[in-house]
């Protein structure tokens, strides 16, 4: 009797531990499907278009390249090299400080031959959760499914030399022998030119427009209180990253602010603070954004779509763009945000979408695109 | 301070208790700095207290003879109480006022402003003698405000309660201004910067490129004919079949150039701020 439990531990042990190697999934995250086994070798075999598409994905989400790649079709234009810097990003771009969370397919068609699946791509990243979907098309070789990779359109950028007249904002301090107040910067002087409030299913949200009127350029953070009938505050919150926060002269910003649970209906006054400070600041790089169109995506909603285009000679490491939508009176009413997970090289481009609201997107009429960038190694 | 108060209260309530004392008969006013002198009556021992702002002494005197209170116990502006007890106690108080003045305090709002704006310059001085007491004798300070040789506004302003104030507009031409608050031979200087208005008549030219097509602004003024400091940002809009396209461009070297990889026929049109300028439009390529 002594001997029985201890045997019976080790017995479930084992099978537990047996479990969890030939089990499928156990290194994905929390919204992925089962993606094979943790095991070099114990992957089960692709023979459906669901279980090849675990496969790869999970393999991609361990970063099994090797493994990965051998659930590409012979007929995928894309090199090993290619389809690892599509996965893991370069350039210090988001998606290379991104990791693959979980993955959620769904078939779209499927015959004996080939299918067509729709992943949903979870990613955690720096600047929080996103959500990437993509069309996978699979064929049968033989009898097994593999994915057909499209070519990888990676930027590439020829060796030259791009001239830029460097044109940058400094902020020297006075020295101690200064004499009092002779001579002070004052803070830059920005205005909010546009406010709006609206009620979504999340909760409130405030947004509107803001602009540098100085000649010096400014760190502009936007916060707004709710106030009730009583004059008490509800809730108080920033704009966080849903603003450009350095703004050059003469720059208009976006800014959106976000209160969660939040019912419009309990607010009496919205109370306004826009905050700004002195930086030091460049102007470049320069970056153009290019055939933006409203449209509709493969899933129905309506996007904001279009290309950035980086006119200057370096590398934005992670761009993020900022959108304002506008009612047919020149209204605000809506501020979106989307960051781009590619790296922005010089003089080349890189598609973004960015999603309206469904009780959005039947007034909006105009929209102006505004891009913020972080580069490695700038404040 | 708070010790001050019961000090002088304490004082207070001994002067009342003693009403009969003998008289104090203090100097219509003294000044910060100076020493002053207070005549007494009767004979005997007696004991001083001064109590203000600063200062609380106790010395033993001799009635009838003068209290002298040295120029450095009486640095600070302020009424201060005197008691001289004996048999009985008497007290009064003595007003101190402030020295001559001795430097200006000059503050200036803002450091920078657009040219040609109505009272944005605001300014306000304050006269202090050499202990740092607030000259509230009312004084005439001059204001001054100059780019390089040439004056731009003279103010002469007498000071209420201690302070002296202007308010201006500024002037039409950007640059460094320097204002001077002046009281007799002590002044003080601040820096003003007056820089370029919003753009005015925002005119932009352009063409067709083998890339796309080029519009640049004209050399980028405000409404009183100032550059526009460079870095200034100036947003072009391409509309056209393919969508729109913007581009942020800064001002460099008075002018704001942008490229747009566009190639159908579209309308550009420009604008820095608030502020909107021309339309232009480029036809598609051949």
């Amino acid at each position: 009797m002594k001997r029985i439990l201890p045997i019976i531990l080790v017995v479930a042990t084992i099978a537990l531990m047996a479990l969890a190697l030939v089990g499928p999934g156990s290194a994905r995250g929390t919204v992925g499907i089962e993606a094979g086994s943790a095991m070099y070798g114990l992957t089960p075999k692709a023979d459906t278009p669901e279980q090849a598409i675990n496969n790869l994905l999970g393999n991609v989400q361990r970063r099994h390249w090797d493994l990965a790649f051998e659930g590409l079709s012979k007929t995928s234009s894309v090199d090993q090299a290619a389809f690892i810097q599509d996965w893991r990003g370069s350039d210090g771009s988001l998606r290379s400080f991104s990791a693959l969370e979980g993955f959620e397919p769904r078939p779209l068609h499927i015959t004996n031959d080939d299918a067509q699946m729709r992943v949903r791509l979870h990613w955690s990243t720096p600047v929080g959760p996103m959500v990437d979907v993509r069309d996978i098309h699979l064929v049968r070789e033989g009898d097994v499914w593999k994915a057909v990779w499209p070519k990888v359109e990676l930027a590439s950028v020829p060796a030259q030399v791009i001239p830029v007249n460097y044109l940058r904002w400094d902020v020297v301090s006075g020295g101690a022998d200064d004499q009092w107040g002779s001579r002070n910067v004052d803070a830059p002087n920005v205005r909010i030119i546009s406010m709006n409030a609206v009620e979504t299913a999340e909760g409130s949200v405030v947004m509107g427009e803001v602009v540098n009127e100085d000649t010096i350029p400014a760190f502009v953070t936007v916060n707004a209180t709710l106030v009730d009938g009583a004059g008490n505050a509800i809730d108080e919150e920033s704009s966080f990253d849903k603003i450009a926060h350095v703004l050059l002269p003469k720059q208009v910003t976006p800014y959106r602010v976000d209160f969660p649970n939040i019912n419009l209906k309990n607010v009496k006054n919205v109370r306004m603070d826009e905050k700004a400070s002195l930086v030091p600041a460049s102007a470049d790089p320069v970056i153009g954004v290019t055939d933006q169109k409203l449209d509709s995506d493969a899933q129905g909603r309506t996007v904001l779509h279009g290309s950035l285009f980086n006119q200057s000679g370096e590398t934005v490491n992670i761009p993020h763009v900022i959108a304002s939508f506008y009612d047919n009176n020149g209204k605000i009413v809506w501020v979106a945000d989307g960051y781009v997970d590619r790296a922005l090289l010089p003089q080349s481009s890189e598609p973004f979408a960015v999603e309206i609201p469904k009780s959005m997107a039947g007034k909006v009429q105009n929209f102006h695109v505004v891009v913020n960038q972080y580069s490695l190694g700038k404040s | 301070m708070r010790r001050y108060f019961l000090l002088c209260a304490v004082f207070c309530f001994a002067g009342l208790m003693f009403s009969s004392a003998q008289e104090l008969r203090l100097p219509d006013s003294a000044t910060a700095g100076d020493d002053a002198t207070i005549p007494t009556t009767g004979s005997g021992k007696a004991t001083l207290y001064v109590v203000g702002p600063g200062i609380s002494r106790k010395s033993d005197i001799n009635l009838g003879e003068e209290i002298h209170l040295a120029g450095q116990d009486l640095r600070s502006a302020g009424a201060y109480l005197v008691i001289v007890c004996s048999s009985t106690c008497a007290d009064a108080t003595l007003y101190v006022s402030a020295a001559k003045p001795f430097s200006l305090a000059f503050i200036l709002h803002p450091s920078r402003v657009p040219v040609a704006r109505n009272d944005a310059v605001s300014g306000v001085a304050f006269p202090f003698d050499q202990f740092h007491n607030l000259v509230q004798a009312p004084q005439t300070i001059n204001f001054e405000l100059g780019a390089g040789k040439s004056s731009i506004l003279s103010k002469s302003v007498r000071t209420q309660d201690g302070a002296a104030w202007f308010r201006a507009s500024s002037g039409k031409a950007a640059g460094m201004v320097q204002v001077v608050a002046s009281l007799g031979d002590i002044s003080a200087k601040r820096a003003l910067q007056q820089v370029a208005s919003d753009p005015c008549n925002l005119r932009i030219t352009g063409g067709r490129t083998k890339n796309g097509i080029t519009v640049q602004t004209e050399p980028v003024h405000d409404c009183t004919g100032n550059p526009v400091p460079d870095g200034t940002i100036v947003t072009f809009t391409a509309a056209g079949p393919q969508g729109k396209t913007t581009v942020d461009a800064p001002i460099k070297q008075g002018v704001a150039r942008a490229q747009m990889p566009v190639q159908g026929a579209e309308t550009v049109s420009v604008a820095s701020g608030v502020v909107i300028g021309n339309e232009l439009r480029i036809g598609a390529l051949p």
